[in-house]
Formats: structure tokens, sequence, C-alpha cells
């Protein structure tokens, strides 16, 4: 009962933090751009007037411009407005792809990205940390083969090991197609050929990520291997006779233990690496509604592409840490006093 | 200091990842000299020129020419005959032609279009066959004539009184000219990209600004990581927590999301290459902070940093003195890896659109975004972006080499 209650006061402080992380992200997300000297809330209202000649008409567009935005009020009064309408969802209506609203681009490409990214980076984070293991433990040729290989493949970005998945796979054999998330002679529905597609249009894009993301575990958890096989409990082990297979146990799961945290330190930078990614295949995620908001100027939806990004990593980040409380032994230790 | 630096020198993947990463500074640095054109200029009149040397087709004609007895026909025929044609040809032989797959060798081109000239009409029954595939072989048949006619070409000029051709000279097929005799030729090791820029050329001086935005991204994020950490770990405290606060915030908010946000404010005409790297170093300290205050934790309570404390040092004395020399290793590895970072986060940004304006300066993101808005690899143009993904790798790959040289250096647990 005791530990139970500890693992709550855990977890409610976990959240607490992460809650008030989310709100400070917010913040930021609103402030930032407003502190620029371009304020592209005052440069967008500017720029839909500019041509007109109709003074009531440029008089009715600023107005409106200042009811939306609420550029004449002082700044909290227009944090407030806006972060209303993000709570319900609506972050107005995109420029660049007007009349569709920003909330409705979101909706149809934040599915893909999540698809994509979560397994890839926790696929290539479980493969990496194998091999990574076995590495430390083999050592010899395997080891002197295996790590430089990875540590030159970890430090291609990620949208360079996609750009040459795409041209040797895609291009060159023509074993996958090359971009967008499924045929685009077929309209998204449950049928089997509509699935194989999306299949087929999965595979680049997912092995890229995978492929960068084994490199960079591989590594940091040969290194930790390492470690702790010098460890003293692993030679007091040796010396009391227990068998190899159980000592490999002990090491892997004491050396995985900064690799969750360590997973959930960069998560941030893989989601960036991996969005980039999907810009090189076309994925209908995320990345490329970014870049696409980018080049239209399309304030609103770069506002809440960036928000969004923020939403998924701060959950995965949490996550991460969740289960690292029921993992870790000194946690439960630690509220168990 | 000099004992550190030899050992430093000693392992292997340190002077490794040194050699790589001179080398490629010592390019960006000696190239320019040697080959003076402006990297921006936008040579080819058109895009994605093939890596290759070319001549003047003007000076070829005109200068001496050279009668070389050598077979050019199997030549220009493998040339212009593509490897689908050829499999045309074989199916249009096999099922009308009346041989069988053992006759027939694609790799044999002489062969092939011999079997072909002995076996096509175009009158000739063709069960299956659609209208336009038919119209498909008679136009290959005839480009193969053309091809196998040896007709000299026919050199003309216009006379400026009367409008007519004048034959100036004649060109045969066996006809050839010496490279070096062409006055005018430029040769693109690595073609041009779509702009028509020399790639080499825009390569290395990208190389150079890319550098230079990772450096200064690397110095300004270790300088601010290493204050507060320095601040942080050694006064403790409130002062500690408010630190420590706001740096985890800052380590799971996305820095790439800050740096989009930042970057689209600042507008196109403002982001200049210092800017980018500016920004980019702004948003990625919190690795130092936390690297330095954990290593600040464990040096404060040493007996000489306590010896100084009892004398009455100031405590900017104590840090400078007492503190940083012992931290100088670990912050020179995350000044590294800064580096690497930095260059990484200006290319996923030009990637975005968000990277320094193009007009002014190449940068290996900018080269990508232009290779890949371009379509260059669905158009096989792959010296236009692969060049540019193995120089990032390089340069992160020599860097990550130094530091994980150094880390084994400095930790000896970690050696092998």
């Amino acid at each position: 009962m005791k530990y139970l209650k500890g693992f709550k006061k855990y977890y409610g402080q976990k959240i607490m933090w992460y809650l008030i992380t989310l709100i400070f992200a917010i913040v930021l997300n609103f402030v930032l751009p407003r502190l620029m000297p371009g304020d592209p809330v005052a440069s967008i209202a500017a720029g839909s007037v500019s041509g007109m000649t109709d003074a009531t008409a440029i008089q009715k567009v600023l107005n409106d411009y200042a009811e939306k935005f609420g550029v004449n009020e002082p700044m909290i009064v227009q944090f407030g407005i806006w972060a209303k309408n993000a709570i319900r969802g609506d972050f107005g209506v995109s420029f660049g792809q007007y009349p569709r609203t920003v909330a409705d681009i979101i909706r149809s490409s934040v599915g893909w990205t999540l698809a994509l990214q979560l397994p890839a980076i926790l696929v290539g984070w479980i493969l990496g940390n194998l091999l990574g293991a076995v590495a430390a433990y083999i050592r010899g040729a395997f080891d002197k083969v295996i790590l430089p290989v990875f540590l030159f493949v970890s430090n291609f970005p990620a949208f360079g090991m996609a750009i040459i998945l795409l041209t040797v796979f895609g291009i060159n054999l023509k074993w996958f197609p090359t971009s967008g998330g499924y045929g685009f002679d077929l309209i998204p529905n449950m049928s089997w050929e509509f699935i194989r597609s999306v299949i087929s249009h999965y595979q680049l894009p997912f092995w890229s990520i995978v492929l960068i993301t084994i490199g960079g575990q591989a590594i940091g958890m040969r290194s930790m291997a390492i470690y702790e096989l010098n460890a003293d409990y692993v030679k007091y082990s040796r010396f009391l006779g227990i068998k190899d297979r159980k000592i490999v146990g002990y090491v892997f799961r004491n050396a995985m233990l900064p690799q969750i945290t360590g997973l959930a330190m960069s998560l941030g930078t893989m989601m960036g690496g991996a969005l980039v990614a999907e810009i090189i295949f076309s994925y209908p995620g995320i990345g490329s509604t970014l870049m696409t908001a980018v080049r239209g100027q399309d304030y609103p939806l770069i506002s809440a592409c960036t928000l969004i990004i923020t939403v998924m990593v701060l959950l995965a980040n949490l996550f991460v840490e969740l289960i690292y409380g029921v993992i870790d032994p000194r946690v439960k230790a630690a509220q168990q006093d | 200091m000099k004992n550190t630096l030899r050992q430093v020198f000693h392992s292997p993947k340190f002077v490794i990842g040194f050699v790589i990463f001179a080398a490629l500074l010592l390019t960006t640095i000696i190239y320019p000299i040697v080959v003076t054109a402006d990297p921006l200029e936008m040579v080819g009149n058109g895009n994605f020129f093939k890596p290759g040397t070319y001549v003047s087709v003007k000076d070829a004609v005109e200068g001496t020419r050279y009668t070389l007895n050598i077979d050019v026909k199997s030549g220009s025929l493998d040339n212009k005959i593509s490897a689908e044609d050829k499999e045309a040809m074989k199916e249009w032989l096999l099922k009308f032609g009346g041989l069988t797959e053992a006759d027939i060798d694609t790799n044999d081109v002489e062969g092939l279009i011999g079997l072909w000239e002995a076996n096509y009409s175009a009158d000739a029954q063709q069960k299956g066959l659609t209208a336009s595939k038919k119209k498909y072989y008679v136009r290959l048949n005839n480009s193969i004539d053309g091809i196998l006619l040896d007709n000299d070409v026919i050199i003309a000029r216009e006379n400026p009184e009367t409008g007519e051709l004048e034959q100036s000279a004649t060109v045969g097929s066996r006809e050839f000219v010496n490279t070096k005799d062409v006055a005018n030729r430029r040769t693109f090791i690595l073609g041009t990209d779509n702009f028509g820029r020399d790639v080499l050329t825009e390569l290395v001086q990208a190389t150079k600004t890319s550098l230079r935005v990772g450096i200064i991204a690397g110095v300004i994020a270790t300088l601010i990581g290493l204050f507060l950490g320095l601040i942080s770990g050694y006064v403790g405290g409130v002062v500690d927590d408010i630190i420590m606060f706001i740096t985890n915030m800052f380590t799971v908010i996305p820095s790439f999301v800050l740096l989009i946000l930042i970057s689209y404010s600042v507008g196109q005409n403002a982001r200049g290459v210092n800017l980018v790297g500016i920004i980019i170093g702004l948003t990625s300290w919190t690795w130092t902070t936390r690297s330095v205050r954990s290593q600040v934790i464990s040096l404060r309570n040493r007996d000489h940093v306590n010896l100084s404390k009892l004398s009455g040092h100031s405590m900017m004395r104590i840090v400078l003195t007492d503190i940083l020399p012992y931290l100088a290793s670990y912050v020179v590895m995350a000044f590294i890896l800064q580096i690497s970072s930095g260059i990484l986060s200006e290319a996923q940004l030009s990637m975005l659109g968000l990277g320094p304006s193009t007009s002014t300066a190449a940068t290996l993101g900018l080269m990508m975004n232009w290779a890949t808005a371009y379509a260059a690899p669905l158009n096989g143009s792959w010296w236009a972006y692969f060049p540019v993904v193995v120089t990032i790798a390089l340069i992160a790959f020599s860097l990550n080499l130094m530091n994980t040289g150094l880390d084994q250096v400095f930790n000896p647990q970690l050696r092998d």
C-alpha cells in the first residue's frame, strides 16, 4: 500500500512537471514570434491590405485581423484569445491552403507522422541496444567491424540516409515507391490495395529512421556495457560462479537504464531529424506540412505544427519517464522511504 | 599540457578524426586560392549538367583534326541505343523474327544490329502489337539506319551578304580533336547544380560556411552552457534549482521547434549566416550546462577547492583557477559535439526553407534544399546531393571520432 502511494507521488510529480513545461512551451510558442522584429501577425495584416485602394475595405480587413488576433490589445489579452482558441483546437484558417482550417490539415497529417516515427524510433532503439550489447560482450572481429560502421552511419543526418535509400532502392532498384504515403491514384479507404500501397510507401522512410537510430544507440550501449562489464559486481559474480547468461542479464539491465534516460533526452532531436526526412519522401506527415507552410508563409499552420510537435515530444518524454519509474529499482526504493 | 597533448595524439580514434577534419578544413582554405571562380556564379545555362569536361564545339570544329583508325561505329551505337531499345529489339526478334533466345545477345550491339537489319521489316505480320508500338519500332529502325549510314557531317557558314549557306568543312566519323587543343573547355568534376553552378566549387564554399555556422553555434552554446553550469554547480541552492528547472525545460522542449519559431520570425532577409549560427547556439546549450554542472558538483568539495576557500580567495578566482582547468577536457569535448550538431541543425533548418538567405552564400543545407526542391534524385542527378550528404557525414564523423578519442583519454574506464 505504502509502495503504491510512493509511486503515485512519483507519477504525480512527473505529470505536474510536464504540465508546467507544456504551459511554458505554449507561452514560448506564442511569445517568440511576437518578440521578433518582424511580427508575423502585423506583417500578415499589412500584406493582405497591400494593393487594396478602397479605404473602407482596408479598414475592414484590418479590423477583422484585429478582432481575430487581438493585435490592438495588450500582449496578455492577445495570449488569452490565442490560448482559448488553441485549446479548442481552433488555429484559424490556413493562408496557404485556404479555405481549409489549420486543425483539419494537422489532423490529416499527424497520424502519418505518429505511425512512422514511433515504431521506427522504437525499433531502431531496441535493435541498436541489442547490437551494442552483443558487440560489447563478444568483442573481437564483430566489434571491430560493426563499431566503425555504426559510428559512420550514425553520423549521417536522417535526411541524408533518406536520400541515399531513395536513390538506391527507390530509383535505381525500383523496389519501393519514391514519394507520398500511398499511391497517387488511390483514394484512402480500407481496401487491400490501399493497405498494400501504404505498406510499400512506408518502407523507405521507416528504414532510414531505423538505420540512423540504430547507429547512435549501438555506440552508446556498447560503451555503457563495457563500463558495466568491468564493474566489481560482475567480477564478484564470476567469482561466485554465476552463469554467464545471468551476468549478461544483469549487465544488460544496468546498462539499459542510462540508455532509457538518453532516449528521453534525445527524443526531441531524433523527431526533428525524422521530420526533415519526411520531406525527402514527400511523406504526408507533419514534416512535409511544415515545409509547405514555410514555403507558403503560412504562419497559422507553422505555429500549429510547432505546437503539435512540442506536445508529441513532451508526451513521449513523459511516457519514457513513467516507464523508467517502473524499471529502475532505485526509483522504487526511493519512493518506499 | 604538453603531456596531455601527446597522450591525445596517441589515441588512434582522435588522430583519424583530426586528420579527416584537418583535411576538410585545409581544402576549404586552399581550394579557393587555386580556383578563384565565384562559387555562386551560374556557369551552366540550364540545370544539372553531368560531371565531366565540357569543350567548346566551335573550337573543336575549327581546330586541328586528326584521323584515327579506330572503329567508331560500335561506340556510337552503344551510346545511342539504350538498354530499353535493346530489350525491345530482342522482344521483336523473338516474337516476329523467328529467332530463339540462344541466337540473341543484347550485350553484343553489333551482332544485335546485324540480326535486326537482317530480320526486321515494318511490313511483317505483327500480331498483338499496338499501333503505337509498331510506330516505335519504325522510329527505332530509322534511327539505327541513320547511325549505320556513315555520312560526313557538313559544316556550313551563312554568307552575310547573300544569306546562303556555304560549305566550309566536312567532318568524317574517324576525325578526332585532341581536347588539349581546344582552348575553351571547363571541367566540372561534380557537374553543375540546378542554378548551373559548379557543384565542387560551391561545395567547398558551402563546407566553409557550414563550418562557420557550426563554430559560431558551438562557441555560443558552450559559453552559455559553461556559465550556467558553473554558477548552478558552484553556488548551488536556490540558484541551482532555478537554473536546473529552466535547463530541464529546454531539454524536453525540442530545440528544433524553437529554431523554427525564431528563424521564421526573424524573416528571410535578416537571416544571414552568422545570425543562423547565433540562433542555433542560443537553442542548444542545455547538454553543456548539465554536464558542466555535474562536474562542478563533484569538484567543489575537493580538498584543493576547500583550501582555496579557507585562504579567502574570491569566488571568481576559485572558479577560474581551481575549477575551470579540471573542466577543460569536458568543455572541449562538448564544444566539438556542439559544432557537429550545429552543422546538422543548419542543414535541417535549410531543408525546411528556414536557412540563411540563398543569394549571398551557399551552405551544405541550402545545397540539399535546392537539390531536393528541383527533384535531383528523381532525375538521376546524384552529383547535386550525394557529395553534400557525404561531406556532412564526414564532418560529423571526424568530430565524433575526435570526441570519442578524447573521451577515452580522459576516462580511462572506457579504454578498450
